[in-house]
């Protein structure tokens, strides 16, 4: 128990590169859930320290010294007070627990009523993440994937994002260890969670229930930035695609083909919902929900052959020519 | 006194020339060795398939084995050790020892008996059969729909799993009738409820606890079943049905089936530590009570598998409430056993070295529940390594220390050979290292975010030392078995004689021959307390004075 | 250690003879024990397709609703007869352990032919609804939800309707006699069991469920 102790110093320090360490909470929400475990984590340990020390003792203290014949030890049958007092002990110490269990999930509740500052809807495929901007005005829908950006709040004040969980096939659970505990994503029903995001950074997660084949690459990303910053991403993703002329054999290519029954492109005739939104593909950091990075070799390899990156996806091979692979990646490679 | 529907042999051939008998046996010790057996078998398997898994996560990025492969072997992993392996070994131990606890000359209904067994047999075999097929199921052993519908699971692996578990669930259902009956009414004269063996108390409410957990399952498998097969709409969520609905009946059977698993296991403990620390059990009826409670409690926690589904905040904290409140009678029980070491002679031979492990490990187990316990925090490591590392302290920790235990224990009752005491420390010392390398940082790979049932991680994650750590204590583990399969292997053929009642025990088991004959006892006995064997040993102290 | 030392031991005793407790139950009991274990199990098994039934009642988008399908005549005669077979089986039972062989087989001839005029109800009822109304188990959830648990129901009648059938004949063959009692009085159960059964599937799904 020392050593987990110490492990668990060395684990709030130390921090990977992606961290999505419970121990380093970005949000009030994790923040509390993280002095909860410590609370918790504190009593049982105590309570361990205490049985196992007991249990080492007496199977210690009490070993037969040498084999031989000795006379059975005195049998005690047992102990009326000793029993009541170590049902009562636990029972109390439970209820204890129980109640801070109770008072913390009410606490989780506070701060609902707050109008939010986002809404954002995020709907679960297998296997990457639908992310809508609610609350805009019509006709400028914000649509990304697998990449969700926030403000962090002005003056001070964390600015709450609500999120509504919709799932379009299997259950699959968001979970950002830094920002909140996990929702599930449950088809045929809507969730709610919320998060404040207290300082700018990039915040990992991972879909968090097993949802088939790739369940370990359903990865997303929480980009926390300035309100300023914020603004002007959002801004630019209402936008309609760019259609530059030195890209109009790949745009004609991707469009004769049958990219378009999955992908939506706005501004061109590409309205498909199957598949991620690529309107403004070149601002996410990572395609195929975080199997690869968002780059030239990584994009051609992709469009090649998607299941050499990620088998078993639902994008098929289009078994397109390296030069018709070439002018389509140079395309999408516009679509900032 | 007991009739016998069919005649005793007085005189048994050794065991290769009746290897025809062992097909159509009635005989309960048989079956018991049958269940055994082929538990042991399945065990090497699913052991083999969670070295795999180890394998694949040894670095970031490996391609050891594709996803689709991954899936099946930690589904295949989870359903075969808990229904083709703890169950059926405990089965095994129950089939062999209550008739032989209680002073009877076979179980209830023999019959049924062999019938659970083949039942058993053939669904673990039927399940494995989904290999040849074409793929072995690849949805987890709690198989969540809608990813088991027929739209997201087209070819006929999750067939394979549901009729697999169908099949031994029929079994086992059946082995619950069979166990109940067979302690309410076979029972020796003077042999009263309050003096059966912990284990076969425990055993009882076993039973009683598959009667009510099981059907709700077998139902939820027809359901399935229905929609895969017929098109019905039960967890179609297409068509209105709902995915949570899987969840609820699969966890009303799940979550008592973890105590299913876990309550022989006390049992064993109630039997081995008062042998081996020379005292009777501290506080019988506390921890017979204890067992009622522990499973009327596990009947009404179900949901707290699923915090995170978005059920109400009332329901989160009623299920919070029950499953703390399960940890009171968990801890009176260990409180029980540590009472019973005090003050005792202990002899530390290979049953008691694994019992303390037990008690020890258990202890992590149930202690890191209380956490899971505790909403919030689930809702950060739920399906995460956490709970992995959670529940293999439960059921391998617990359940599979104890089960270790036993086979020490009652491999002389079984064979008359004891099992040999220098391999059982290389296997205890080994196991208790390795176990604890595997699971523990398993808790700290959750914490830093792990999911679980992911076939893959990249290095910029972190969880590489964990995760290494761990396979490294899964060799280990492995390594310990094989002590533990050679010792089993040597002595049944050349171990040492032991006779019939070697640890100088007081239950009815070691009052006949060492391995006993097909009728058991020559002359049913009659019993006047807890203790028999104490009492004719220690004619001046016996233990009704007590009782 | 042999066991005749215990027995022996047991029997001179001590002072403190404490007079053995009565066994609550012994091996004469064994067929209803386990047939009680098994009743239960079949209850928990029925509650969990009442309980999926409850949960789907009104959540289709598509119809048919039940209250636009379900017919009262029909099931009414139905649950007529299975009550009444309630009563026969039982009188069958009685007369068997008074040894009147012959009443035993016409109180269960009557059971038998009361199961039949059940299943028949349950047939034409559920040729109505396929036929008529085109509702099969993968119509809608009502669909789903009413055949799996009515169609478990009368399968287990028809199970029952065997085995009583099975028993009929062998009395005929004088292959049943006084002795048999115990074992026709757990089957006597189990027909209670797929009745009480009954009475639920019928108030959920007739009553409450229109």
């Amino acid at each position: 128990m020392c050593l987990a102790s110490i492990l668990l110093v060395a684990l709030v320090r130390s921090a990977a590169a992606d961290d999505l360490s419970v121990f380093h909470p970005a949000s009030r929400p994790a923040a509390s859930i993280r002095d909860l475990f410590y609370l918790v984590f504190g009593i049982t340990g105590a309570i361990f320290a205490l049985v196992e020390g007991m249990l080492v003792y007496a199977a210690w203290r009490y070993r037969r010294r040498k084999a031989g014949n000795d006379p059975e030890p005195a049998q005690v049958y047992g102990s009326q007070p000793l029993e009541v007092a170590w049902t009562v002990a636990p029972l109390l110490i439970v209820f204890v627990l129980f109640l801070v269990v109770v008072r913390s999930v009410f606490e989780a509740q506070e701060g609902n009523d707050d109008p939010p500052a986002l809404r954002v809807q995020l709907i679960g495929h297998q296997w990457w993440w639908d992310v809508v901007y609610l609350d805009e005005q019509p006709g400028a829908g914000v649509h990304t994937a697998n990449e969700l950006h926030v403000p962090t709040g002005t003056d001070g004040q964390p600015a709450r994002i609500e999120v509504e969980l919709l799932s379009a096939d299997v259950i699959h659970s968001f979970w950002v260890p830094r920002l909140a505990g996990k929702t599930d994503l449950v088809p045929g029903q809507t969730n709610h969670m919320w998060f404040t995001a207290e300082e700018p950074g990039t915040f990992f997660g991972q879909c968090a229930e097993f949802c088939g084949m790739q369940h370990a690459n359903m990865k997303l990303r929480v980009v926390a930035e300035s309100a300023e910053s914020f603004q002007a991403w959002r801004k630019n993703e209402a936008q309609p695609a760019l259609a530059l002329a030195n890209v109009t054999k790949g745009r004609e290519r991707f469009l004769s083909l049958s990219c378009v029954n999955c992908h939506t492109i706005r501004g061109t005739a590409a309205h498909g919902t199957v598949g991620p939104d690529l309107t403004h593909l070149m601002t996410r950091r990572t395609i195929a929900a975080g199997a690869a990075d968002n780059d030239h070799e990584q994009l051609r390899a992709w469009i090649a052959d998607p299941d050499s990156i990620k088998p078993g996806s639902e994008m098929p091979n289009m078994r397109l020519s390296s030069a018709e692979i070439d002018a389509v990646v140079d395309y999408l490679e516009t679509l900032h | 006194m007991a009739v016998l529907d069919h005649p005793a042999e007085n005189v048994s051939p050794p065991v290769a020339q009746r290897a025809p008998s062992w097909a159509t046996t009635l005989d309960h010790k048989q079956i018991g060795i049958l269940y055994i057996i082929t538990s042991l078998i399945f065990m090497a398997v699913g052991g083999l398939e969670a070295l795999i898994i180890r394998a694949q996560l040894w670095v970031p990025d490996s391609h050891l084995v594709g996803p689709d492969m991954f899936n099946q072997l930690f589904t295949m992993h989870g359903t075969t050790m808990v229904f083709f392996v703890v169950m059926p070994m405990l089965f095994g131990f129950g089939n062999y020892l209550i008739p032989l606890m209680i002073g009877a000359r076979d179980m209830a209904f023999p019959r049924l008996n062999a019938f659970s067994y083949w039942m058993f047999a053939f669904g673990g075999t039927l399940t494995y059969l989904s290999f040849l097929a074409g793929g072995a199921p690849n949805v987890g052993w709690f198989a969540y729909a809608p990813l088991t519908e027929y739209a997201f699971s087209r070819d006929h692996s999750t067939d394979y799993w549901i009729l697999g578990l169908m099949v031994s669930g029929i079994g086992t259902t059946a082995t619950a009738v069979n166990l109940v009956t067979t302690i309410l009414v076979m029972r020796a004269p003077g042999m009263s409820l309050a003096r059966v063996p912990l284990f076969v108390w425990m055993m009882m409410f076993d039973g009683v606890l598959l009667i009510f957990a099981l059907p709700p399952f077998t139902a939820a498998a027809i359901m399935l079943l229905l929609d895969r097969g017929l098109g019905a709409h039960f967890f179609d969520t297409q068509a209105g049905g709902s995915a949570l609905l899987w969840q609820h009946l699969f966890w009303f059977f799940g979550h008592p089936e973890v105590y299913i698993m876990a309550l022989p296991a006390f049992g064993i403990i109630s039997e081995v530590v008062p042998v081996f620390s020379r005292k009777v059990i501290f506080g019988y009826e506390s921890v017979a009570a204890a067992t009622v409670v522990i499973g009327v409690i596990s009947m009404g926690v179900w949901a707290h598998h699923m915090f995170t589904v978005g059920m109400s905040d009332a329901l989160d904290a009623i299920f919070s409430g029950a499953s703390f409140l399960i940890a009171v009678p968990t801890g009176i029980k260990m409180f029980n056993w540590i009472a019973t070491i005090y003050g005792g002679k202990i002899r530390m031979q290979s049953p008691m070295l694994f019992a303390v492990g037990f008690l020890a490990m258990f202890l992590i187990g149930g202690l890191t529940g209380i956490m899971l316990a505790a909403v919030p925090i689930d809702w950060q490591v739920s399906d995460s390594y956490f709970v992995v590392g959670h529940f293999h302290y439960v059921l391998f920790g617990g359940s599979l220390f104890a089960i270790m235990a036993a086979y020490y224990f009652w491999f002389p009752k079984m064979t008359g050979r004891l099992l040999s005491e220098r391999l059982a420390r290389w296997h205890f010392w080994l196991m208790l290292a390795g176990f604890n390398l595997t699971f523990f940082p398993m808790h700290i790979a959750g914490l830093l975010g792990m999911p679980r049932r992911i076939y893959t991680y990249s290095a910029d994650r972190g969880w590489t030392i964990w995760n290494q750590l761990s396979t490294v204590g899964a060799m280990l583990l492995a390594v310990s078995f094989l002590f533990f399969f050679w010792n089993l292997f040597v002595s049944w053929r050349r171990g040492e004689s032991s006779g019939d009642d070697p640890w100088d025990a007081w239950t009815l088991e070691w009052a006949t021959t060492s391995p006993p004959a097909h009728y058991n006892f020559e002359e049913i006995p009659i019993v006047r307390s807890r203790r028999p064997l104490w009492d004719l040993k220690h004619p001046e102290d016996p233990d009704w004075e007590h009782e | 250690m042999s066991e005749a030392h215990l027995t022996s031991a047991a029997a001179t005793g001590h002072g403190h003879h404490r007079g053995f407790p009565a066994a609550d139950f012994n091996e004469e009991h064994r067929v209803q024990v386990g047939m009680a274990c098994f009743i239960c199990s079949e209850a928990a098994f029925f509650s969990t397709l009442i309980v999926a039934y409850i949960t789907y009642l009104g959540k289709d988008t598509i119809g048919p609703t039940p209250a636009e399908v379900l017919r009262w005549p029909l099931v009414i005669a139905g649950t007529i007869a299975l009550v009444s077979s309630s009563f026969t089986v039982h009188w069958a039972n009685s007369a068997l352990r008074q040894g009147d062989l012959s009443a035993f087989r016409r109180w269960l001839a009557a059971t038998i032919l009361l199961g039949i005029a059940f299943l028949a109800g349950t047939a034409a009822e559920w040729r109505d609804l396929i036929v008529e109304h085109g509702l099969t188990i993968g119509t809608n959830l009502f669909g789903t939800t009413y055949f799996t648990l009515v169609g478990f129901h009368a399968l287990h009648v028809t199970v029952g309707v065997i085995v009583l059938t099975l028993m009929l004949a062998l009395s005929a063959k004088r292959f049943v006699s006084q002795q048999h009692q115990v074992g026709f009085e757990v089957v006597s159960w189990y027909w209670h069991l797929v009745d009480s059964v009954w009475l639920v599937v019928f108030t959920v799904v007739y009553v409450i469920g229109r």
